[in-house]
C-alpha cells in the first residue's frame, strides 16, 4: 500500500505545523503558456521551491527522426518550436549539408537570412505580447499580432505555410522569392521601426512595467553558463553570446549588426535585449535585401541522399538561443541518431535555482521574460 | 407636488415610493451591469483595435443578454469540501452593499430614495462589505489560489481604505455635512465650486481627486490593481471555483461598485448633479449632468484597465503606504490650517 501524504501535518510536538503548501500550477495555468507544470512549494507567497515538471508535449522527435530518410525528418523540425520554425530547418538543413558536403548557391543563402530575421522579429513579437498578458497588459498582444500578421503573410507568399514552414530545402530553397516578397518585406522595415519606436514610448517606458521587471529574477552569467542558457538570457546576463557571431553561419559574417547585451542581469535586461535585436534584425534584413545576389536558387543535390558516416553539428541562432543539431549517419538513407539540442530546455532548467525565495508574480514575470516555448522544452 | 400625491395615494404614497425606488434602484444596478460589460468590452475593442461584440443584435447590443441567459443556463457547482453556506452567501454578500449604498445617492434635486444625513458615512461603511464578502467567497472555496487572492484582497482593501477615508475626512471638513445632497447645494453655481477645483480652501485638492480615483480603483479590485482576479497569476482569484450565475454575480457586483463609486466621486467631487455652466440645470438636465459625469468616470476607469498593467503586489501595498497616506495626511493639516488660519489672524491682530 502506498503511504498517503498527511493531509494537515502537524509537525513536531509542541512545535508549529509545516507552514508550507504546494502550488500546482499547470498544466493548465493561463500563466504558463501551453502544458508546463511547475510543483511550487510556497511559503506564503513566497517561493521556496519551483520544480518544473515537463513531458506533457512529448513527441519523440530525435526518435522519428531514426526511422525516416533525411528529407523526411525536415518538416518534424519545424514542429519543435512552433514559433521560431525557420531557424530550426535551418538547422537540420545546415547539419546535412555539412556532412553531405553540398554547395548551397549565394541567392539562397541571402533569402535563409531573411526569412530567418522575419521569423525572429514575428517571435520576439508574441514573446513581448505574451510576456505583457503575464504582466496583466492586454492590449499589446493585439499590435504585436497586427504587426506579425503582415510576416506571416510574406511567408505564407513564400512556402504556403504561415507557422511551421518547410522552406529550406538541401542545398537551397523551395522556391525563388518573387516581387512581391522583396517590395512586401522592404514596406513591412519601413512601417516596423515607428511601430517600434511607439512601443519603447508606451510600454517599455512604461512605470509600472518598469517596477515589474527591473531587479527581478538576477540570473547571473555563471548561471547561465551552468545550466546552459543561451540566447537573449545569457545576453542579458552581460555575456555577447551570439551564435551568429561566435560561430558563424550561413553569410551572417557579411552584415553589419550589433549583438545587444546588457549587464543587469534582471528581467528588464532580457527584455530590452529583445527589443534591440528586433531591430538589430531589421537592419540585417535591409542590407540583404540591398545585397541579394542574383542566380539559381537550388544546389546540385543527389537524388537519393546518403550522408557519409560520420559525427556532424550544427548551430544557429534560433530566437531563444542556440539550438544545435546533431546527427550521426551510418552512410545510409536514414539517420543512425539525431540529437537535438533546444535553448528553451535549458533555459527552463535554472528557473528553480533562479525563483528560490520569489514571490509568485515576479516568479511569473521571471518565467514570462525566458520565452519559453513548452514543445521546444519537451520535443 | 406632495399634496397631489397625498391627495392621489392617501397614506400609502411612501409605500409606493419605497417600491418605486426599491425597483428602480434594482433595475439601475441590472442595466449597468449588464450594459458596462459591453461598453467594456467594447471600449476594449476599440483600444485593441479591433470592433469587439458584434454580431448579437443590432452592433452587439443583445451580448449582455445573451452572456446573461448562459450565465443561467448554467449549472450551479459548489466544490465538494468547501463551506456550502459562506460560498453561496458570498455572491449575495458582494451584491447587496452596492444595491444598499445607492439609496443615499443624489441623482437631481429631489431624486433620491432617502435623504440620510450621514449618508457618505453609510456608503464608506457599507462599502466596506465587499471584502468581507470576497474574503469569505474565497476562504470558502478550498482553492489555495482562491485563499492566495482572499489574503491579498484583505491587506489591499486595508491599506487603501485609510487614505481614501483621510481624503474624505479633508473634504468633510470644507462640506461640513455628512448629507450628500447637502454636499451637491453646496457646490452650485458653475464649475469653478465643484469641490475639486475649490483650490482656495486648499490648493491641494485636485491631488486629493486623484488619490480619490486611485483609492476607488483598488477598493473596487480594477485594474492596474486587480489583486483578487490576477488571472495570469491566480487563475481567477477568489471566483476561480465560481461558475454560472454564481460568477455572474460577482462579475455584476463589480460592475454595480464602479457604478458606486464613481457616483461618490461625483457628488463629492464634481458636484453632482449641479450643471457645471450655471444655465440647463434643474429637476429634467440635473439627473442628465449626475449621469454625464459618473459615466465619464466609468469610462475613464475602463480606459485604465485596458492600458496598463498590473503592478506588483507589494508596489501597490508601498504605493498606499509611502505616498498615497502621507500626502492625504498633509493634506488634511493643510486643510485644517488653511481654514483656521482665518480666525487665528483675527485673534492675533
Amino acid at each position: 500500500m502506498i503511504a498517503q501524504p498527511e493531509a494537515f501535518p502537524t509537525g513536531e510536538s509542541g512545535r508549529a505545523p509545516q507552514e508550507t503548501f504546494v502550488l500546482n500550477l499547470g498544466p493548465q495555468h493561463p500563466a504558463a503558456h501551453g502544458v508546463l507544470r511547475v510543483l511550487m512549494t510556497m511559503d506564503g507567497e513566497w517561493i521556496t521551491k519551483a520544480e518544473p515538471v515537463i513531458g506533457y508535449i512529448h513527441r519523440m522527435h530525435e526518435k522519428m527522426g531514426e526511422n525516416r530518410t533525411w528529407a523526411q525528418f525536415l518538416p518534424n523540425t519545424s514542429r519543435i518550436d512552433y514559433l521560431s520554425a525557420m531557424h530550426y530547418t535551418h538547422a537540420f538543413v545546415g547539419v546535412v549539408e555539412r556532412a553531405a558536403k553540398i554547395e548551397v548557391p549565394p541567392r539562397a543563402e541571402y533569402v535563409r537570412v531573411i526569412t530567418s530575421e522575419l521569423n525572429r522579429i514575428s517571435s520576439h513579437l508574441v514573446w513581448w505580447g505574451a510576456l505583457l498578458l503575464d504582466l496583466g497588459g492586454f492590449t499589446p498582444i493585439l499590435y504585436a499580432f497586427e504587426d506579425r500578421e503582415k510576416i506571416l503573410d510574406l511567408l505564407e507568399g513564400l512556402c504556403g505555410a504561415r507557422l511551421t514552414y518547410c522552406y529550406y530545402r538541401f542545398g537551397g530553397l523551395y522556391n525563388d522569392v518573387d516581387d512581391d516578397f522583396l517590395n512586401g518585406t522592404r514596406k513591412f522595415v519601413q512601417e516596423m521601426r515607428p511601430r517600434l519606436g511607439m512601443y519603447r514610448d508606451l510600454v517599455t517606458d512604461n512605470i509600472i512595467l518598469r517596477k515589474r521587471l527591473t531587479g527581478i529574477g538576477p540570473i547571473s552569467a555563471e548561471m547561465c553558463r551552468k545550466y546552459g542558457a543561451t540566447g537573449p538570457v545569457i545576453r542579458g546576463s552581460g555575456v555577447a553570446y551570439d551564435v551568429r557571431t561566435i560561430e558563424p553561419y550561413s553569410v551572417y559574417q557579411q552584415f553589419d549588426f550589433k549583438i545587444p547585451v546588457y549587464q543587469e542581469c534582471d528581467s528588464m535586461a532580457r527584455y530590452l535585449v529583445r527589443m534591440d535585436e528586433m531591430e538589430q534584425s531589421l537592419r540585417i534584413i535591409e542590407q540583404a535585401l540591398d545585397r541579394l545576389p542574383a542566380g539559381p536558387f537550388m544546389g546540385k543535390v543527389p537524388r537519393v541522399l546518403k550522408v557519409p558516416p560520420g559525427d556532424y553539428c550544427y548551430a544557429v541562432e534560433a530566437a531563444r538561443g542556440r539550438f544545435m543539431v546533431r546527427i550521426v549517419s551510418e552512410g545510409k538513407d536514414t539517420p543512425y541518431r539525431i540529437k537535438l539540442r533546444t535553448p528553451s530546455f535549458s533555459n527552463l532548467s535554472l528557473y528553480e535555482e533562479a525563483s528560490r525565495g520569489m514571490i509568485l508574480p515576479d516568479a511569473l514575470a521571471m518565467m514570462g521574460s525566458l520565452d519559453l516555448v513548452i514543445p521546444d522544452i519537451d520535443r | 407636488m406632495s399634496a397631489i400625491q397625498n391627495y392621489l395615494l392617501g397614506p400609502g404614497w411612501p409605500w409606493v415610493r419605497l417600491l418605486l425606488y426599491l425597483v428602480g434602484i434594482c433595475a439601475f444596478v441590472g442595466a449597468n451591469a449588464a450594459y458596462l460589460v459591453l461598453a467594456e468590452r467594447k471600449g476594449a475593442g476599440r483600444i485593441q483595435r479591433r470592433p469587439g461584440p458584434n454580431e448579437s443584435g443590432y452592433a452587439g447590443w443583445l451580448q449582455p443578454v445573451a452572456d446573461g441567459i448562459k450565465l443561467l443556463a448554467k449549472q450551479v457547482m459548489i466544490p465538494p469540501g468547501s463551506d456550502r453556506l459562506l460560498f453561496c452567501l458570498a455572491p449575495l454578500m458582494v451584491m447587496a452593499p452596492p444595491l444598499i449604498c445607492l439609496i443615499a445617492i443624489p441623482y437631481g434635486e429631489n431624486l433620491v430614495a432617502r435623504n440620510i444625513n450621514v449618508g457618505l458615512l453609510l456608503v464608506f461603511s457599507l462599502g466596506s462589505i465587499n471584502v468581507m464578502a470576497l474574503m469569505l467567497g474565497g476562504w470558502a472555496s478550498r482553492n489555495k489560489y482562491a485563499v492566495i487572492s482572499a489574503a491579498r484582497v484583505v491587506s489591499q482593501n486595508v491599506a487603501y481604505e485609510i487614505p481614501m477615508l483621510l481624503v474624505v475626512i479633508t473634504l468633510l471638513m470644507v462640506t461640513g455635512t455628512m448629507n450628500l445632497n447637502e454636499i451637491v447645494q453646496q457646490q452650485g453655481g458653475g464649475f469653478w465650486h465643484w469641490n475639486v477645483f475649490k483650490v482656495w480652501v486648499n490648493p491641494l485638492m485636485p491631488v486629493t481627486f486623484v488619490i480619490f480615483f486611485i483609492c476607488m480603483l483598488a477598493e473596487t479590485n480594477r485594474a492596474p490593481f486587480d489583486m483578487a482576479e490576477a488571472e495570469s497569476e491566480l487563475v481567477a482569484g477568489a471566483f476561480t471555483e465560481y461558475g454560472g450565475m454564481g460568477f455572474g454575480v460577482f462579475f455584476m457586483a463589480e460592475y454595480a461598485n464602479i457604478v458606486v463609486g464613481c457616483s461618490v466621486a461625483t457628488v463629492l467631487f464634481l458636484g453632482g448633479w449641479q450643471s457645471p455652466i450655471v444655465i440647463l440645470s434643474g429637476p429634467v438636465f440635473g439627473p442628465l449632468w449626475f449621469l454625464a459625469k459618473m459615466y465619464a468616470l466609468v469610462l475613464t476607469v475602463i480606459w485604465v484597465r485596458w492600458t496598463f498593467p498590473r503592478t506588483q503586489f507589494y508596489g501597490l501595498l508601498n504605493l498606499s503606504w509611502k505616498i498615497l497616506i502621507p500626502i492625504s495626511l498633509f493634506t488634511l493639516l493643510l486643510t485644517g490650517a488653511m481654514m483656521k488660519l482665518p480666525l487665528v489672524l483675527h485673534h492675533l491682530f
